[in-house]
């Protein structure tokens, strides 16, 4: 399941990450705040009014913010 | 051999509470000047070792690898590997940790372990990590990384005296950190995750204060109106707490300039004194006060944690111009003042998107501007109510303040488009976890702010004033000539000049004079306003009274509103302009900045005029 529709908190692990669909730096930029497969990743909060982007995801012990668009990239699995 | 002072690097990742650690060791000795060549603050400071030998410290700007995604992180860089040129290559590194966010903060400091500099680590914040239900063995993360470990709590002073223990026993023995380079970035990801792992003896799920916060501030409604409100707050603020300090302020200058008064005779001193130095000075020192309380509230949101929540709110917003939450900082920075807005941008990854944020801060209302929009204000708008609690001198405040960012919204979406052409912009942050702002670290920043203030209307406004009075003073008028003094002069014959050019947008012949000194800084239009009426006053109890009136009784409505218009726009501000010279490194941009501005300020004004004579005003 993409990132950008997984239901808040819910626990999930990161699958796989398409770091191709993603322009050069927000894939270096992912990678230094932790994004990498098989990392536990969880949605807490979307973003405000209809827009419902960007969205906040706890990744490790660090709450990050992103684009739908680049959550979209991340392939993620729930947690049983 | 004489022994040089052994500098040491405070290095973290963003949000590590580096900035506290160093407050907490250097306090308030600090420096803050620029790294050389570029425009990233150094904030440099001394401490101590325990026999007295003295040790300088700076502080890097928080980076998450030495891979550079952003300005502020090459410098970072540049400055660990002894790559920037003239400026030395630390003697040891203090790597900062948050305690609390081990699997992140660990990659960096292993990139860093591995450059073999002397090397402490300060794992802080260790007692937000316990209150948040983690346990860690500090001795057993000292070995897997070979290097020292304390654990230190920079906000309450714990643990700087084990650490400047280890540091300078790092220093003597010289010895090298030993961490091998890793391979690659997933190997060392693994690394990290597998040494996180390793010395966290316990982990339950404490207190989730930033969780439960961020679902109300985050929330998709609520956040908005909890962000307004706090806007609201942070203007109202400026507004009515500053009212006693600025009458204490200008009480103040009125005492010293009547005393100058009494105590010499009328003549060429007297006159620079008091219509030039105190008039000119004076009238703006007085802002100090709104100055200090904008960045009383900049400073709390971002210490507390709450500045990223605010970029997150505002996303979608500034994605409709082209923007993202990113700029959101510098541009609110930018109420105070756009220099550090500008400044600010550095932080932003999208280099078209931090040009455009740079190109559009001049049009955040600075506090600046608040001296001349207040002066004008109180003269020309009367202070009656529109509705309950709702003035009408506020109202017009308040719609200048739009006006400036709808006319930065509209720059921005055009200049996206047709100056940068940028398709897309990005947004991905690190939203920090809540804090407490420290009162210590906010004075000082605070007291920082004001000396710069206090230093700019020392040199250049002071500077810019003297000149002006000069001016305006020489060539002397002819004694029972029915040309008046300002008019005769130097400056008053270069106004001239000028005057064919804002006459049509209803500029007269003193608005022409104020202008040009304003380039070197806006608040200067009200000082020069204020030496012009003061040279050209008969008697000294005109002199003695305030601008406001004399400008009511000369102006018409409608100039004093294009006065106001003109001043939304125009890029009056060397300060700025030179900023923008180095943030860009082209003289392109720069020009392009005060082009469009003047350009813009131009037709605000002259719409402003027109439209307002066609009222009958």
């Amino acid at each position: 399941m993409q990132l950008d529709l997984l239901p808040l908190n819910r626990m999930a692990v990161i699958r796989t990450i398409d770091w191709d669909a993603l322009p050069d730096q927000e894939g270096h930029r992912l990678r230094a705040l932790g994004f990498e497969p098989g990392v536990a990743i969880e949605a807490l909060h979307k973003g405000i009014l209809m827009w419902r982007d960007p969205v906040a995801v706890r990744v490790g012990r660090m709450t990050v913010a992103l684009r739908n668009n680049v959550a979209a990239a991340i392939d993620c699995e729930l947690s049983a | 051999m004489t022994e040089m002072t052994p500098l040491v690097a405070l290095v973290g990742n963003p949000n590590a509470g580096k900035s506290a650690l160093f407050n907490a060791l250097t306090g308030a000795r600090q420096k803050i000047a620029n790294y050389p060549g570029v425009t990233v603050e150094r904030k440099s400071g001394r401490t101590h070792f325990a026999d007295g030998r003295p040790v300088e410290m700076i502080d890097l700007p928080g980076a998450y690898s030495l891979h550079p995604d952003s300005l502020d992180e090459a410098v970072t860089r540049d400055v660990v590997l002894g790559n920037l040129q003239g400026h030395r290559r630390p003697d040891a590194l203090v790597i900062v940790l948050d305690a609390g966010n081990l699997d992140n903060h660990l990659r960096f400091a292993l990139e860093l372990i591995a450059q073999g500099l002397p090397t402490v680590v300060a794992l802080n914040m260790i007692d937000l990590a316990k209150r948040d239900g983690l346990q860690l063995d500090s001795q057993s993360l000292a070995r897997a990384l070979g290097v020292p470990v304390i654990e230190t709590v920079a906000v309450r002073r714990r643990g700087l005296e084990p650490l400047m223990v280890q540091l300078e026993d790092a220093l003597k023995n010289a010895c090298p950190a030993t961490e091998p380079v890793a391979s690659s970035i997933g190997a060392q990801n693994q690394r990290a995750r597998d040494i996180a792992r390793s010395v966290i003896i316990s982990e339950t799920a404490g207190r989730q204060w930033t969780r439960r916060l961020d679902s109300v501030l985050l929330h998709p409604v609520g956040g908005v109106v909890i962000l307004l409100g706090l806007l609201f707050l942070m203007f109202q603020a400026v507004y009515g707490w500053s009212e006693a300090p600025i009458g204490w302020i200008e009480s103040g200058f009125a005492l010293l300039s009547d005393s100058i008064k009494n105590a010499m005779p009328d003549s060429m001193l007297r006159s620079f004194l008091t219509d030039g130095v105190i008039a000119g000075v004076g009238s703006v020192i007085v802002f100090l006060p709104q100055i200090l309380i904008l960045f009383l509230f900049i400073l709390l949101l971002e210490a507390s944690g709450y500045m990223t929540r605010a970029a997150f709110v505002m996303d979608r917003m500034m994605a409709a111009v082209g923007l993202s939450g990113h700029s959101f900082i510098p541009l609110l920075s930018s109420f105070a003042c756009a220099i550090p807005g500008i400044m600010a941008t550095r932080t932003i990854m999208d280099q078209k998107e931090r040009l455009a944020t740079i190109l559009i801060a001049p049009l955040m209302t600075c506090s600046a501007r608040l001296p001349v929009y207040t002066v004008i204000i109180g003269a020309f708008i009367p202070a009656s109510n529109v509705g309950p609690g709702i003035g009408l001198q506020g109202l017009v405040l308040f719609g200048l303040y739009i006006t400036g960012i709808l006319g930065a919204m509209l720059a921005a979406s055009v200049i996206q488009r047709f100056v940068t052409q940028s398709r897309t912009s990005s947004f991905l942050i690190e939203m920090p976890r809540y804090q407490w702002p420290r009162a210590s670290d906010i004075a000082l920043n605070l007291w920082q702010r004001a000396w710069v203030f206090l230093r700019r209307a020392g040199t250049i406004i002071f500077a810019a004033t003297i000149i002006l009075w000069a001016l305006l003073s020489f060539p002397k008028a002819p004694e029972g000539s029915n040309i008046s003094q300002v008019e005769y002069s130097v400056a008053g014959r270069i106004a001239d000049g000028l005057e064919p050019i804002v006459r049509p947008i209803g500029f007269n012949h003193d608005i022409a004079l104020a202008l040009i000194p304003a380039m070197a800084a806006r608040e200067v239009a009200v000082s020069a306003l204020a030496t012009v009426y003061a040279i050209d006053a008969a008697d000294d109890d005109a002199a003695a009274s305030s601008l406001g009136p004399k400008l009511a009784a000369d102006w018409s409505l409608a100039t004093a509103l294009a006065f106001l218009a003109w001043f939304v726009f125009a890029p009056q501000c060397i300060s700025t302009i030179a900023v923008t010279r180095r943030e860009t490194n082209s003289w392109k941009w720069p020009i392009f900045m005060v082009t469009y501005l003047f350009a813009l300020a131009y037709a605000a004004a002259g719409i402003t005029y027109w439209t307002a004579r066609s009222f009958g005003l």
